[in-house]
């Protein structure tokens, strides 16, 4: 059956080896009325060269301020399937591993109180359900809980809902229990996922090791990275196997297969630090000087690991431009145990949001605050102490604030006694 | 109970949080969590995973769009139903991976999804260029300047010989965002693909007073551009459109402050951004090419340099370099040479901390 918009721009999208998501819409709108007017509004502004949604609207589900996102088409007379096209946020199990049971009932729950089109995944890490109208919010939210035992993600200025990379679920590299630190950061704060209290949004990602896959450093007001404290544990046999050739260089990543390693050049020469010496037979570290990038770890996956010493690096304040600029993540605890029950971690999760709380002006991202009010400032409000790993360089302005409380009578001066020493 | 739509507090759960994470586990992950000894890439698109147990899990990683119906997330379920004891999960770029834990279903798997026409292409994983994340743009966001749907896919097909095979000195990571508002924070990105506009918004000023709280839309803008004045008996504003770095900001404040136009919008690309702190430091994207107009559906000039960039990096760049290392080894004035994209007054900074970014040495290449 034709569909009811003719589509001559998108038909172009389904051309190409690439996965169509023209095709799959069209697919749908055979019997989703919704998905074909979604095709036909889409099609309107690829010949206009303009979105045709408006802004959300307030809409939700009882007791919740986030997690349903309102949004309207600005030509429901074309296009009244959409003129209502809400966005539900599904919290997404962490580092996103399913079965089909759970899946195939999201997709029948989606089927009936919604348009059957989704994201898989959204940038932060939720199940996106794309399009429904406000009727459908609540029997959806009731079903979504009661029989799926799943809940609403994020959104506004909540906390956003946490992600993490799949650590040691299937990673030889991670340092952290990624995911367990996810769950725990999701459930202790499930008032702060769901209700609006901050100045804006704030986001929590877990990243097992410096690879950083899901982009922690990049994006998450509070990026948890897994490092190691002690010696990169070396299998010497293995580094000669990778010399002689018996094992795939960078794990396969190169597309070359089994072929010898050029340890000088790929190796030695490609350390930030040179910090690794090889005689012909054994590869030797100096871990004192490791910056434990993971590029040697990767590079013989088989040989090398990271030590057993293994914690978090803490950094805060990494956001996208708006407002102030992209800014990425600074370092504020250079190690932590990052062990259950994390009430380390959670002390200093809540200090740091009282102060931004108290501080922040509304829409101001915590790394903005700490731009207009200092490093210092934030530190003191979490009680951490500096240390040369937080800076790249120590300033090399002389504008310093210095603490009155440092100096013996503060900023008090004896201006009588000033001016019996000097005549004006 | 059912629900009740005449009480809907009735029985009402609230947060009972996601799903605890080894709920979906296949039992090969429950048994090896943590013993993970090392892994392989077999072939672009197959890993394996060995443990210290022994076992042996094979990922399938196959490309997707992120923009998808149950119809092919139900496709999705019956084929690992059928190889992988119905376990699967999503990567943080978009890609499906198939968990295989019976080594004899690889082979199977892998035939069955190369012989389902182009919904499945099989690759994503080391030196390739794999699925590029990316924002809602046309299809569903009331700020964009492009679609983000439409030219990944037109950028994707270009490059789709990147995608299942491991040529490339390591991995480009390629992020589409549709407006500076950067939904899909794609500001380090090895290749970023930004939806800009070009015009100031203009200005409603029957409409502001009744949709818009102008304190807040003066606050809203970063340069200060944003006045309130009184038009007639109206309350409104007025913008400096001289301090208009086209941001959007207000607009997200005030629906009464249009700024999208087909002449207006369209795509800046930057280059040489990175996440991880491999070798070097996490980098920011910088400016490669300030304008290209839209160009739906397929949006040629985007794609052709896009191309440009990658067969340049390819051909120069050492083994293990990503982009962004590549160009700070060669210098920038090489990456303009080597790419032939023209070097104008939009990629020297002029923003705060602009001097940060200026030649404050001699050192440099003829």
């Amino acid at each position: 059956m034709a569909l009811k918009h003719a589509t001559p721009m998108l038909d172009e999208l389904e051309k190409g080896p690439w996965p169509s998501f023209v095709t799959d819409m069209k697919r749908i709108a055979a019997r989703k009325p919704m998905c074909e007017d979604w095709l036909g509004l889409m099609e309107m502004s690829y010949r206009d060269m303009e979105g045709h949604w408006k802004h959300g609207g307030i809409v939700g589900v009882f007791g919740y301020g986030g997690g349903v996102i309102g949004r309207y088409c600005d030509r429901p007379d074309l296009f009244p399937g959409v003129a209502h096209f809400h966005t539900v946020r599904v919290n997404q199990p962490a580092s996103k591993f399913y079965n089909t049971e759970i899946l195939r009932r999201i997709c029948a729950l989606w089927e009936e109180k919604g348009s059957g089109v989704t994201n898989m995944h959204g940038s932060t890490g939720d199940i996106i359900l794309l399009g429904t109208t406000t009727d459908q919010l609540e029997p959806l939210f009731y079903e979504l809980t009661h029989d799926l035992g799943m809940d609403l993600g994020g959104s506004g200025s909540n906390m956003r809902t946490p992600e993490g990379c799949l650590g040691k679920a299937r990673c030889e590299w991670s340092c952290l229990d990624t995911q367990d630190i996810i769950y725990d950061i999701t459930m202790q704060y499930q008032d702060a996922l769901h209700r609006p209290m901050f100045p804006y949004k704030f986001k929590f990602k877990c990243s097992g090791c410096a690879c950083d896959c899901v982009a922690a450093i990049a994006r998450a007001d509070c990026s948890i990275i897994g490092t190691w404290r002690d010696n990169i544990q070396i299998d010497q046999e293995a580094v000669r196997a990778y010399v002689g050739g018996e094992f795939a260089v960078h794990g396969g990543a190169g597309g070359e297969g089994k072929r010898a390693l050029d340890m000088t050049t790929e190796v030695l020469e490609r350390c930030p630090t040179r910090c690794m010496e090889w005689d012909g037979k054994n590869l030797k570290i100096w871990d004192e000087d490791c910056t434990r990038c993971m590029h040697c770890i990767r590079v013989m996956p088989r040989a090398l690991k990271p030590g057993k010493d293994t914690g978090a690096t803490v950094l805060v304040g990494a956001k996208a431009p708006i407002l102030e600029g992209a800014q990425l993540s600074s370092v504020v605890i250079p190690f932590l145990k990052m062990e259950p029950p994390y009430e380390e971690f959670h002390e200093f999760v809540e200090k740091m949001w009282d102060w931004w709380m108290e501080n922040g002006k509304n829409r101001e991202r915590l790394g903005e605050l700490i731009q207009r009010l200092g490093l210092r400032e934030f530190l003191k409000a979490c009680e951490l102490t500096p240390d040369p790993r937080m800076v790249n360089t120590p300033r090399y302005n002389p504008y310093i604030f210095y603490d009155p409380e440092t100096v013996p009578g503060g900023w008090e001066h004896d201006a009588k006694a000033y001016r019996e020493r000097h005549q004006a | 109970m059912p629900f009740d739509p005449n009480n809907i507090m009735a029985d009402r759960i609230t947060d009972i949080g996601p799903p605890k994470y080894d709920s979906f586990w296949p039992p090969i992950v429950k048994d090896n969590y943590g013993k993970w000894k090392y892994h392989e890439i077999l072939e672009p698109g197959v890993l394996v995973h060995v443990s210290e147990t022994g076992a042996e899990l094979y990922s399938v990683r196959v490309g997707a769009a992120r923009l998808i119906t149950v119809d092919l997330i139900r496709d999705i379920c019956d084929i690992a139903d059928k190889y992988c004891g119905g376990y699967l999960r999503w990567t943080t770029r978009n890609n499906v991976e198939f968990l295989v834990s019976d080594k004899s279903k690889l082979q199977p798997l892998l035939d069955d999804l190369r012989s389902r026409g182009n919904w499945f292409p099989i690759g994503g994983t080391g030196n390739s260029i794999t699925n590029i994340v990316h924002t809602q743009g046309w299809a569903h966001c009331h700020t964009p300047a492009i679609d983000a749907s439409g030219p990944v896919k037109a950028v994707m097909d270009d490059l789709f010989e990147y995608f299942g095979s491991h040529k490339l000195p390591a991995q480009v990571r390629i992020a589409l965002a549709c407006c500076l508002n950067m939904c899909g924070a794609v500001h380090c990105s090895d290749i970023a693909i930004l939806g800009v506009h070009r015009k100031p918004p203009f200005i409603e000023h029957e409409r502001v007073q009744n949709v818009c709280e102008i304190p807040l839309v003066i606050a809203s803008c970063p340069t200060a551009a944003i006045k309130p004045k009184k038009v007639g008996e109206l309350k409104s504003i007025e913008i400096n459109n001289a301090r208009c770095m086209f941001c959007g900001n207000c607009y997200t404040m005030c629906p009464a402050l249009p700024l999208a136009n087909r002449d207006g919008d369209g795509i800046a690309l930057w280059v040489g951004g990175k996440v991880s702190n491999v070798t070097s430091a996490p980098m920011f994207s910088k400016l490669a090419v300030p304008f290209i107009p839209n160009e739906p559906p397929r949006w040629p000039t985007t794609v052709k340099t896009i191309r440009k960039m990658v067969e340049a990096y390819a051909a120069g760049a050492r083994r293990y370099e990503r982009m962004g290392e590549w160009i700070n080894r060669i210098g920038w004035e090489r990456f303009f040479e080597k790419t032939g994209i023209e070097f104008s007054h939009e990629h020297i900074d002029d923003y705060r901390l602009a001097m940060t970014t200026w030649r404050t040495t001699t050192q440099f290449k003829f």
